[in-house]
């Protein structure tokens, strides 16, 4: 077991939630996702680093300009020319503002009197402009481990993408609230359950997104002997206290990697020599295709690059990670070589010609003249950091947890202002009149004790997208399960079993009806599914529910009935009351769910009792 | 308390019952905007905020970008704009403060194309563009060629480039390209147009083009920018970068982007070996006036008028002698279309010909705009009325075609 307390870890979240507002954050356009196939148009564009208004440029950005990259976008008839950077942004959205707002009000937050809305730089390519528009609305909230959350940002979300340098525009502009806490939490298992707390309150507003991408977490993380990570892109939430854990294993071992360069004495020779006579002649296809191949020495890194630092990671990913910003497609080590087609006597050479001692490792970078060069001087940053142990990053996530270098950490001078969009004030008035929904956890603990539920399905309800729908049934005095039944299993069977989308029977002018029908007895509870079925064929609710209404009178099923139990009559004698539950699945049987269960048993037991009188 | 910190101070705020430190940008509807170290900005009341420390913002100038004197020489001459913009973080808008110098420095990859001087002679927007600016530009392009330029690039704000390039192309008899060039989107956002737009002026700055043109993005893509005539060339969207058009007459040429390739239509005017002259009289009480249905009055007091008509070229039949009354009056009236695309022609229906019988000049397939500038220069420099007409009607700098191709 590791001892987090001891190592010294912190840690922070930033939520960022996808909001269901009407419209985007600064357009008009609906906030739908679409599949590429139906895009319209693509355009072209390339993007440059700009200086903020103090006069720096952000670091992040710098590498990220290392190459000039062409990016392509798709776009959709649900986009404008907002979102491709073609026209000045609307005002920012108050639909989205005023949810914002009331998830400020439900965790204790104090608004910004005056919103300005920033640009943050981005030029990875997935904003058009180059920016992502973000504003600060409210800070300093709490939360139940008694930790702060800092801030709640409404920002607008990225466009995704497609592949390699290709986005697709459909996502930008969805309003997005980001809120941060503060490095408050100290175990794996303590970033979950406040994640998992945040991910609650956001969904109690019933105003936010839902479905795998609509929440996304980035953890900071660092230990006392490390440094501060920020790790993006965490989509599920169960994955978050093993992100975590790996991110400690992985500075814990950068940390035990740094004191054992330290110890051997350890250096990075600056000088990238140019090797590409070495492999003149080689077999490795990727040595073979380059221009250019430079060779880094690392006196006393032997071992080391290639050490594992978490699963499926190495200090040579690391450096791999580093070199490839310059569009390089990897490095060689000789912690892994000879492979990959590069022979023993061609690292022999290697090694003779970069005069390389048994304790060093030598990187290989091939490509193009420039881009080689550009990587070369990237591995040897990285190796130096290697030095000083964890370097201040911001990392991606990877499948299970390990993660990759994304880019630096971004600083200040990535902010400046977007002055195309006036600043809003939050009056005290405007303030006040936000509503602040009830907590999904005291709403399941008052299904409870006001309904009588379950406390599991009663949690399954107030979690769901599906809670208004059930909260209306109830309204209609509809018992809750008959209505949980039907949500939340009968819809699902028939969408299994026909295959087809039942998203329209959860709508409340479908469902509602079905079930006072089922209530009233007008049709019966088994009915459901056929009524389900025949409105998915596209036959009208209410004829629905009478082409599945019982077809045979009280008289006849009482005839039924007595019929089954007089033809058994041994079998009720021996079994007393016990016999209601075989002998109902008789009767169903026979009336193939024409009658509602609740009204044979009824009929069924006044019978049995009436045979026991007899005797 | 307004005046209490400037910008760059470092201040000390209170919110939420937290101590905020952060810098002061400007006041903004009563309320101090503090730059968080995070780097949000946010609206905080002054009687909050106390003085930490007094700084102030001095953007970091980089270094003078190293020029190569084995290429040909090309003048920058900047009146303003987007291409050449900075926020002003006072009042928080887009202004034009560069000086061309920061231009070079601005756009990467221009030092490889040219050796350039720079020069400004304004920064202003190209709204409160004048016909005596126009005059003083026209003047200061021709001394850049006289000196030796090449080739010249004219920055400007994308509003009235139009009329700027028009305005140009009569006045200068140019042996070099003189090329306009701006941006649609602002020189402050990673997508902005500016450096593509520069790169490409500069590239047909030093292409075998001898005329006035303005270099713009041709689709909304960086792709290519088209080489409009500027007699010919007109803003047809308020925002888009591929927002200019060439009317009447197809782009006179392309610059390939990033390669910078340059191809010239056949129509294009070549570059010559001759001197450079400069007409630069231009009658300023001229007017141009977008008829509308219900109109009442036509502009009174102009030496030349000209209206961008309905259709063919059209008034209503009232406003008609109120024509006659000014053009009886010595006034020079050029009908064009507000169809932007299309000949003038009021010879078909009874009220063409009745403004014809009024003494109204067809403008045949000039833009309003072209045909506004190219009467200020008619008038300015022919005294003769009838001369004046006949100049009018003729094709001097490529704004007027005798025929119409599809």
């Amino acid at each position: 077991m590791t001892d987090y307390e001891a190592l010294g870890l912190k840690a922070g979240i930033e939520i960022h939630q996808q909001l269901n507002s009407r419209e985007k954050l600064f357009c008009g356009c609906p906030t739908v996702l679409r599949k590429f196939e139906e895009r319209d148009g693509e355009f072209s564009r390339y993007l440059r680093a700009t200086e903020s208004e103090m006069g720096e440029i952000d670091r992040a950005a710098k590498e990220e300009m290392m190459v000039l990259r062409k990016f392509c976008y798709y776009t959709y008839d649900t986009c404008c020319l907002v979102e491709y950077d073609e026209e000045p942004p609307a005002p920012l959205n108050r639909e989205a503002l005023e949810i914002c707002l009331s998830i400020a009000k439900m965790v204790g937050m104090t608004p910004v009197e005056q919103v300005h809305t920033m640009r943050k730089l981005v030029i990875d390519g997935s904003n058009t402009s180059g920016f992502q528009r973000t504003a600060l609305v409210a800070m300093n909230g709490t939360l139940p481990n008694g930790g702060a959350i800092d801030t709640i940002c409404l920002e607008e979300e990225a466009a995704q993408r497609v592949e390699g340098d290709t986005f697709s525009l459909d996502r930008l502009g969805i309003p997005l609230v980001e809120i941060t806490t503060s490095p408050c939490m100290r175990t794996p298992e303590e970033v979950f359950s406040v994640a998992e707390y945040l991910g609650m309150v956001l969904r109690s507003t019933g105003r936010v997104k839902r479905g795998l991408g609509t929440i996304r977490q980035d953890v900071n993380i660092s230990i006392r002997e490390g440094a501060r990570v920020e790790i993006k892109g965490v989509q599920e939430l169960d994955l978050i206290s093993e992100v975590v854990r790996r991110e400690v294993d992985r500075q814990q071992n950068l940390v035990r990697i740094r004191e054992e360069l330290r110890s051997r004495g350890a250096g990075v020779d600056p000088a990238p020599v140019d090797v590409t006579g070495v492999f003149a002649g080689t077999a490795s296809s990727i040595l073979k295709k380059a221009k250019k191949i430079l060779a880094v020495r690392l006196p006393g890194f032997a071992g080391l690059v290639g050490m594992e630092i978490q699963p499926g990671r190495r200090l040579g990913s690391e450096i791999s990670d580093y070199a490839k910003k310059c569009g390089v497609g990897g490095i060689f080590h000789t912690d892994e070589l000879p492979a990959y087609g590069v022979t023993a006597e061609e690292v022999a050479a290697l090694r003779a010609n970069v005069g390389a001692a048994e304790g060093d490792c030598v990187v290989l970078v091939a490509a193009s003249a420039d881009r080689a060069a550009c990587a070369a001087d990237q591995v040897v940053y990285r190796a130096q950091m290697a030095l000083e142990g964890v370097p201040e990053e911001t990392r991606r996530m990877l499948e299970g947890g390990s993660t990759s270098y994304m880019r630096p950490l971004p600083g200040a001078a990535r902010m400046y202002p977007e002055t195309d969009v006036l600043p809003v004030r939050i009056g005290s008035e405007e303030w006040d009149a936000i509503q602040v929904p009830e907590l999904l956890t005291v709403r399941a603990e008052r299904f409870v004790k006001e309904n009588g539920m379950d406390p599991v399905v009663a949690r399954q309800v107030a979690y769901s997208e599906y809670l208004p729908l059930f909260q209306e049934a109830l309204d209609q005095g509809i018992p809750p399960n008959l209505v949980h039944r039907t949500i939340f299993a009968t819809v699902k069977e028939v969408g299994k079993e026909t295959g087809n989308d039942t998203s329209c029977l959860l709508e409340p002018a479908v469902t509602i009806p079905v079930l006072h029908a089922a209530q009233e007895g007008r049709i019966a509870r088994e009915a459901i599914p056929d009524v389900f079925r025949l409105i998915l064929e596209g036959v009208p609710v209410n004829e629905a529910i009478s082409r599945s209404a019982p077809t045979i009178s009280t008289g006849d099923l009482e005839a039924i009935v007595r019929k089954t139990v007089s033809e058994r009559k041994e079998f009720v004698k021996s079994k007393g009351m016990a016999s209601l539950g075989p002998l109902m699945g008789v009767v169903m049987e026979e009336l193939r769910g024409t009658v509602d269960g609740k009204v044979i048993a009824g009929v069924l037991k006044k019978e049995i009792q009436a045979a026991l009188k007899e005797e | 308390m307004t005046g209490a910190f400037s910008s760059g101070d470092r201040v000390r705020c209170t919110f939420a019952g937290k101590e905020l430190e952060g810098t002061y940008i400007t006041e903004r509807d009563g309320m101090a905007v503090v730059k968080l170290d995070s780097g949000y900005n946010m609206g905080i009341p002054f009687s909050a905020c106390t003085l930490e420390e007094h700084f102030s913002i001095t953007p970091a100038k980089g270094p003078a970008v190293a020029q190569d004197p084995s290429l040909p020489p090309l003048s920058i001459v900047s009146t303003g704009g987007t291409i050449a913009s900075r926020i002003d973080y006072r009042t928080g808008a887009v202004t034009s403060q560069f000086d061309a110098d920061d231009i070079l420095r601005a756009i990467p990859g221009l030092e490889k194309i040219a050796n350039f001087s720079t020069r400004v002679l304004y920064t202003i927007l190209s709204e409160n563009m004048t016909p005596l600016i126009w005059q003083e530009l026209a003047r200061a392009v021709y001394k850049e060629i006289r000196q030796g330029a090449q080739g010249v690039i004219v920055t400007h704000g994308t509003d009235t480039m139009a009329f700027s390039a028009a305005a140009l192309s009569f006045m200068l008899d140019t042996p070099v390209p003189v090329i306009f060039v701006g941006s649609q989107r602002s020189a402050d956002r990673p997508s902005s147009d500016n450096v593509m737009n520069a790169l490409c002026s500069a590239s047909a700055a030093v292409s075998p083009l001898g005329e006035v043109a303005v270099v713009m993005h041709e689709t909304s893509s960086d792709d290519c920018c088209a080489i409009h005539r500027g007699t010919r060339v007109r803003k047809m969207h308020s925002s888009r970068r591929d927002a200019f058009e060439s009317l009447g007459l197809p782009p006179i040429g392309r610059v390939e982007y990033p390669s910078l390739e340059v191809t010239l239509t056949k129509d294009a005017v070549r570059r010559r070996e001759t001197e450079p002259a400069l007409h630069d009289a231009l009658e300023e009480r001229c007017g141009l006036v977008y008829f509308y249905p219900g109109m009442l009055d036509a502009f009174s007091g102009m030496k030349g008028l000209v209206v961008a008509g309905t259709g063919l070229g059209h008034t209503s039949t009232t406003l008609i002698p109120g024509l006659r009354e000014l053009i009886d009056g010595g006034t020079t009236v050029v009908m064009t279309t507000q169809c932007l695309f299309g000949r003038v022609c009021d010879r078909v229906y009874d009220t063409g010909r009745d403004l014809l019988k009024a003494g109204v000049i067809e403008g045949e397939d000039m833009l309003p705009e072209a045909a506004l500038v190219k009467m200020m220069w008619v008038l300015g420099n022919e005294t003769d009325p009838e001369k004046a007409h006949a100049l009018m009607k003729q094709d001097l700098r490529g704004e007027l075609s005798r025929r119409s191709v599809l």
